[in-house]
């Protein structure tokens, strides 16, 4: 008997697993919206305190273009 | 020398006001202004150069700037109050557009019917409502709406969803009102508008959502039936055992099952549907051979012999949801980015009772013969009649009308049109569904229903695709008969099989879903991939003057006489509240500062004053026309000729200078609508406004050419003119409407694509298939070059997809087809039609940051 016929329905198993957490994540809303967390985590090391923030990139000395 | 500078004047056309104003004549001052913009200095928070730099002063702790608008220097102080100018390190370095506040109050936000209707209860008493934001344009507005939370107590969580423009806010009932952090957002540079969802849109929603699910279960058996395939094709060229083969062909066709009977069912829908309306669509060739492939491949697993083509079926079922869940995401994108808002009137109103108290209640139950106060700058929540107060209306986006008109008590108004400057109360005569802005919205409503679907480009191929296939199949069975039944059975499903039009069902979507993404990005927001191909086509347009060949509000188009009173005109109409006053105050802009003394407003007629020692009069000719030389009486009475209002400028006692202060073209109006009608539309105009002035307007955008441009020009024009001369003109050819108001909103329902310029009424942005969010009628015709444009991509897609089709009959026939080499052919061609719909440049992206302000 050869190992095929166990380890293939072992891996089919395994590829359900996966469908079944896909269809949750995209019932939950998961997926709704695939842009803003792609830019979120842009920021989020983010709230650094404004007043140690290097002067010279701050817009009020030195306009941008 | 004022006699000189008439005669220059007089022959230029309405200008752009911003140019006009300080270039009298100069018909190359585009250039002037272009070299001015240069040396300008940019503005602190938007970057873009300030022309005319805000002149108020800062307010309290707030920078010197230079801003290039109010708007910009509210953000920026903002910012600065919370602590939140990291913003300028996070944002595009690109110039951004303008901060758009509105300074607005959002008491609507408050009422208590409101709230009930349009937010929800959380866990805690706390509660949740979304609104749709404008003038989000990059990752740093969500890291700053975000930051909602810290700048207004009480918000416990803000979320963007960044592709449509939607924000979830959560908020503590007891600790902060929605009107607070509304007009957070606002002074953030982003004006709230509550969102509603419709039925449409939940929909949309649903139906994105499960055709994502299909697509993915669908996706989940092409990969694992490919494995097997995979196997099954090595097996067959270096040899398997039979037990084997035949274990992995029955496991690919258990795992097929679910595409094929689950996930491909809207495929199935859609063809029947067709059918029964014996109309050809693409889906029932893709439905047929599904259907055929899978038979036969179960027969062929159970035989234990001939060829199965799981892998292939699966793929394309894959591939097609996928193209359509893309073109989906983009239409739903646009349609709820454009569904600012649908409530057009107030949901309250404020009604006097008998002694004298004010009470807030639902706009709707208000009854007849009741009084109600209005203050100024809000809307009118009924139809009425003015019992107290003075005041000016604002009835543009109702009327055509460009300028507030004055009201004195007993004259009527209409609910939706805004009070502009005194506290009123109205005597209601209807209210709620009776309103004449409820009756027109209503009849927004039929015209999108009396609406015919408009031809697909993708139907008509598939008609004659299905016969051109079937055709072949009867051939291919003729043709192979001589060899024995068995073999003729064969060849004839498999060429069914093979041809199953993947590339070319995937050729509309995803071009499709390209554009549209293209088109938002460049200010259209486009809410139907079938509008698209409609817009390719020549039409007859239709404009709606106001607000949309014209800017819709009052400028000063032109000065006549002596240029150095312009700075003493500025310092008397300052402060002034009249538009004609403002207009002059703004447009007149930059001129040297000079302090005006004893300033007396007459009410209607002018403003006069003590400037530098002399006694200078800024008013109409009511009120300044004695004073005025024969030659400022020929000018004053050829601007009103235009439909402009003339402006008389006397210094002690004597008229030396005039300004043509009204509602000028757009900058380019004259330029965009020669392409167009280079490009093979014909133009019309429809306008609620005199016929007079739609007569100058139309002489003034012709030009001196010998063919006039529009087919057609017709003033005075009611919301059901408009809408029965859209309609029955549809009778004869397509016919785009371009639009703002919502005595438009019907005609733009009706039309074959309704296109809402930017600014406009919220009933013309729902009523409306396309929606700008880019000012000025100069990108109308980028968006029709660009459907255009969209347009030939689809047609080489098909080109593409027929071209393999083509290919595999040519195989078929000649009976060297296999599944592998259909499981290599589709693939390719799906490819060289995704690759190629994602490649090509459709619509221009953003225009430079230069004409974000035109």
């Amino acid at each position: 008997m050869s190992v095929l016929f166990l380890a293939l329905p072992t891996a089919l198993l395994l590829a359900a697993a996966f469908v079944a957490a896909f269809l949750w994540a995209a019932r939950d809303g998961q997926l709704d919206d695939l842009e803003t967390p792609a830019l979120r985590v842009l920021h989020e090391e983010g709230d650094v305190d404004p007043t140690a923030a290097d002067r010279s990139v701050s817009p009020a000395s030195e306009p941008r273009r | 020398m004022p006699s000189l500078e008439r005669g220059e004047a007089a022959s230029a056309p309405a200008f752009p006001p911003d140019v006009a104003a300080s270039q009298p004549a100069a018909l190359g001052a585009l250039s002037v202004a272009a070299e001015r913009s240069q040396g300008a200095p940019a503005c602190l928070h938007c970057g873009l150069p300030c022309e005319a730099p805000e002149a108020a002063p800062p307010p309290a702790g707030g920078s010197e700037g230079p801003f290039c608008c109010h708007g910009c220097r509210v953000v920026y102080s903002m910012l600065h109050q919370h602590d939140l100018t990291a913003y300028y390190r996070y944002r595009d370095p690109r110039p951004a557009p303008p901060a758009a506040t509105t300074g607005r109050g959002y008491a609507e936000l408050d009422d208590p019917g409101f709230l009930s209707e349009s937010s929800r209860a959380l866990e805690g008493g706390h509660r949740s409502m979304d609104l749709l934001l404008e003038g989000v344009h990059c990752a740093a507005c969500v890291w700053l709406v975000e930051k909602l939370p810290e700048v207004v107590p009480g918000v416990t969580r803000a979320r963007l969803d960044y592709p449509r423009r939607r924000l979830t806010v959560d908020w503590r009932p007891d600790a902060v009102s929605p009107s607070t952090f509304g007009a957070a957002l606002d002074r953030l540079g982003y004006p709230p508008h509550p969102h509603c969802a419709g039925k449409r849109e939940e929909l949309l929603a649903r139906e994105e959502r499960d055709l994502l699910l299909r697509m993915g279960v669908a996706g989940a058996c092409a990969g694992n039936v490919m494995l097997f395939g995979l196997a099954l094709y090595s097996g067959a060229f270096s040899g398997m055992a039979e037990s084997h083969s035949s274990y992995f062909r029955g496991a690919s066709a258990l795992i097929a099952l679910p595409a094929v009977l689950w996930s491909a069912r809207p495929l199935y829908r859609k063809a029947l549907a067709a059918v029964r309306a014996r109309a050809p669509h693409l889906d029932i060739p893709v439905s047929l051979g599904i259907g055929l492939a899978t038979l036969s491949g179960v027969v062929n697993v159970v035989r234990g012999r001939g060829d199965v083509y799981f892998d292939s079926v699966t793929a394309l079922i894959f591939l097609l949801l996928g193209g359509r869940y893309l073109q989906l995401r983009q239409q739903r994108n646009a349609e709820e980015r454009a569904g600012v808002a649908r409530a057009l009137t107030p949901k309250s109103a404020r009604v006097v009772d008998d002694s004298g108290h004010v009470r807030v209640v639902a706009a709707s139950s208000v009854a007849v013969g009741a009084l109600v106060e209005v203050l100024p700058g809000d809307t009118f929540p009924v139809d009425g009649h003015l019992r107290e107060g003075r005041s000016r209306v604002d009835a543009a986006w109702l009327t055509g009308e460009p300028e507030p008109v004055a009201v004195a008590p007993g004259d009527p108004v209409l609910a939706g049109t805004v009070n502009v400057s005194g506290r009123v109360r109205v005597q209601a005569t209807r209210s709620g569904s009776q309103t004449r802005a409820a009756q027109l919205l209503e009849e927004v409503e039929r015209a999108a229903l009396r609406r015919a679907p408009i031809a697909r480009l993708a139907d008509r191929v598939a008609g004659w695709f299905l016969v051109a296939v079937v055709a072949g199949a009867l051939l291919a069975f003729a043709v192979w008969l001589p060899a024995g039944l068995d073999r003729a059975v064969e060849t004839a499903v498999s060429l069914l099989i093979v041809t199953c039009p993947c590339a070319l069902g995937l050729a509309t979507p995803l071009a499709l879903s390209a554009a549209l993404a293209q088109a938002a990005r460049a200010g259209w927001l486009i809410k139907g991939g079938e509008l698209v191909e409609a817009l390719a086509r020549p039409a007859l347009i239709v404009f709606d003057k106001t607000g949309t060949l014209t800017s819709g509000r009052s400028r000063v188009v032109r000065w006549v006489g002596d240029p150095e009173l312009k700075a003493a005109v500025v310092a008397l109409e300052r402060d002034a509240t009249h538009p004609t006053g403002r207009a002059l105050a703004r447009d007149l802009t930059p001129q040297p500062h000079l302090e005006a003394r004893d300033v007396q407003t007459r009410p209607g007629l002018g403003v006069q004053g003590l400037v530098g020692g002399q006694r200078v009069g800024v008013g109409s000719v009511a009120m300044l026309g004695e004073q005025a030389p024969g030659w400022a009486r020929r000018e004053a009475a050829r601007i009103e000729a235009e439909g402009l209002s003339p402006v008389l400028v006397a210094v002690d006692g004597e008229v030396r200078a005039l300004a043509a202060v009204g509602d000028a073209l757009r900058p380019r109006a004259a330029r965009t609508l020669q392409r167009l009608a280079a490009a093979g539309h014909r133009l019309a105009v429809l306008s609620g406004d005199r016929q007079a002035v739609v007569d100058h307007v139309v002489a003034s955008l012709s030009g001196e050419g010998a063919e006039p441009l529009f087919v057609s020009a017709l003033g005075g024009q009611s919301p059901e003119d408009k809408l029965a001369w859209v309609e029955a003109a549809r009778g004869r050819g397509p016919v785009f409407m371009v639009g703002d108001g919502v005595n438009d909103a019907a005609a733009l329902a009706a039309a074959t694509v309704g296109i809402a310029v930017h600014g406009g009424a919220q009933a013309s942005i729902s009523a409306a298939g396309v929606f700008a969010s880019r000012e000025g009628i100069a990108p109308v015709f980028e968006l029709l070059a660009g459907a255009r444009a969209a347009l030939r991509v689809i047609r080489l897609n098909f080109t593409f997809s027929l071209l393999y089709n083509a290919v595999a009959v040519a195989l078929t026939l000649t009976g060297r087809i296999s599944p592998l080499l259909a499981a290599v052919l589709m693939p390719i061609s799906s490819l060289t039609v995704i690759l190629h719909s994602y490649q090509r440049r459709m619509f221009d992206p953003a225009p430079p940051a230069s004409e974000l302000r035109s």
